[in-house]
């Protein structure tokens, strides 16, 4: 586990910061926030858990999704302070003893993406919406993975990684 | 985004006490609108007060068959619960149709209603908005209006609500639950919303310093007879550009009793009790949509780029009371359009 980064926390300058304990990975870290930063921010700039990507920071693009008690969420829009005491998982806690996840195995069986960057976020995503259970088909994996967009136009692949997994499971 | 405090809510009436205290403040729940306005200085609260762990999470039949949902459900949990699924289906349609998993798993129901316009220039902080700042002036009047509304404008502000999930509300006829200094009241939700006015700063009419409990649903779910049809530029996490939500109650091909909404078109979720009471007593059929659109429209104005909505909204009415009438609802999946 990434201990706190001392420097990018110095560098926020705030007058008030608030200590919060989250469960990142299933290990339990704790932190000093300010008010303002985002669970995605503190996940990158304060613990280097760099897995998770900054794509719009509006939650318009699914790049910072990740997993809050085992639900997918956009972390660009929730606040650390809010998250105090949850479990969160990212793409860095999905594998297990050096195994990787079935859905990013399923990822790379399906070459389900070109640069990468949108990955970890349609990961968790993927990860959250078989935890959903409410896609059966195809289609319905389409609707339900709309918020998670890919540039380079992966969708096919992710859509037939996801059904290597729901056949699975 | 302004630095700001962090404070949190022990039970409603700390909430209320708290917001009493600072007007400054505002309460967030699941953050979705309002952390992006305040990444975009839209928004600039020197204070946030955190509700997200007040006992407002359930979802309970009431005592006259109707539903009581907590202000704080998360629109996914609403849209899947069972009893919204089976008796009001056009409310979980509506909420399916809008934004994207992971908004729906943040966001409540509370918050849902007090989502702001996606007007363009009410976001763009360097144009005049009246909305944004009042007396600045309306940006979107002769600007880049493709999005924008066509009932219900005034000469200070032509933004939409952009929500789904009220459509289908409006056409049920609930009712805001909403706690203040004063104490508890109730808000028709017809009245809830508000047309811009020459103050098109106020969305809704809940005062400064009330808090949403809850949004109460009456017996009747018009759940064999409904449609949400949302038309927009993709077909998925997309604002609407045009949606209907539909509520029949039928006899055989007689329609006894009609309620419908338009999202998209106006400051708030747009009904026309006219048009509906035109339809009650009738034999559905395409003539009496038309003409219950017409109606609806009558009072229509496009603006440059909007004009297109009044014919989009004509044909998207007339297919959503065809679609209500045959019990044959829109998927919020396969999105061809029955």
């Amino acid at each position: 586990m990434a201990q706190p980064n001392a420097a990018a926390q110095s560098s926020i300058g705030s007058p008030s910061k608030i200590s919060v304990e989250l469960i990142i990975n299933g290990v339990e870290t704790k932190l000093d926030v300010a008010p303002w930063t985002t669970l995605l921010d503190a996940l990158r700039e304060h613990l280097d858990l760099t897995g998770t990507k900054k794509g719009c920071d509006h939650g318009q693009c699914g790049a910072c999704t990740v997993l809050v008690d085992g639900r997918r969420i956009n972390s660009c829009l929730t606040l650390a302070v809010m998250k105090d005491g949850a479990r969160v998982t990212m793409i860095e806690g999905l594998a297990t003893d050096g195994v990787l996840h079935p859905m990013q195995q399923a990822f790379i069986d399906h070459d389900a993406f070109q640069c990468g960057y949108c990955t970890p976020g349609q990961i968790c995503s993927a990860v959250g919406l078989i935890a959903e259970g409410k896609a059966k088909t195809a289609e319905e994996i389409r609707e339900m993975m709309s918020g998670n967009i890919c540039r380079c136009a992966a969708y096919p692949n992710i859509v037939s990684a996801i059904q290597q997994v729901m056949g699975a499971s | 985004m302004i630095n700001f405090e962090y404070a949190r809510a022990n039970d409603v009436a700390d909430a209320v006490r708290q917001i009493a205290a600072d007007p400054t403040s505002k309460f967030i729940a699941g953050g979705t609108n309002l952390l992006d306005l305040m990444k975009e200085d839209v928004e600039r609260p020197a204070r946030l007060i955190d509700i997200t762990r007040l006992p407002l999470s359930d979802v309970e039949e009431t005592p006259d068959g109707g539903v009581r949902i907590g202000a704080l459900v998360p629109n996914s949990d609403l849209a899947w619960h069972p009893l919204i699924a089976q008796r009001y289906p056009m409310l979980a349609s509506a909420i399916l149709a809008g934004a994207s998993a992971q908004l729906r798993n943040m966001a409540s129901t509370g918050g849902n209603l007090m989502q702001r316009t996606r007007c363009f220039y009410f976001y763009d902080t360097v144009t005049p908005c009246n909305k944004r700042q009042p007396g600045s002036g309306c940006s979107a009047i002769a600007g880049i209006n493709r999005i924008n509304a066509i009932l219900g404008t005034s000469d200070t502000c032509i933004a939409t609500h952009p929500s789904d999930m009220c459509v289908a509300l409006a056409v049920l006829e609930a009712k805001v639950h909403v706690a203040g200094p004063g104490g508890e009241r109730v808000i028709p939700f017809a009245d809830f919303h508000r047309l811009p006015g020459d103050a098109p700063q106020r969305d809704t009419n809940l005062d400064a310093n009330e808090l949403i409990t809850a949004v109460e649903l009456p017996a009747d779910g018009f759940a064999k007879n409904y449609t949400y049809l949302k038309i927009r530029d993709r077909l998925s996490y997309a604002f609407a550009l045009v949606s209907v939500a539909v509520g029949l109650e039928m006899d055989g091909n007689t329609i006894r009793r009609a309620r419908f909404a338009l999202g998209g078109v106006a400051h708030k979720p747009w009904r026309d009790e006219a048009a509906e009471a035109g339809l009650n007593g009738k034999v559905a059929n395409p003539e009496i949509f038309e003409r219950a659109a017409g109606l609806v429209l009558r009072d229509a104005k496009g603006f440059e780029h909007n004009a297109f909505k009044i014919e989009l909204a004509r044909r998207t009415i007339v297919r959503a009371l065809i679609q209500a009438a045959h019990g044959t609802p829109q998927s919020q999946n396969n999105k061809k359009i029955a």
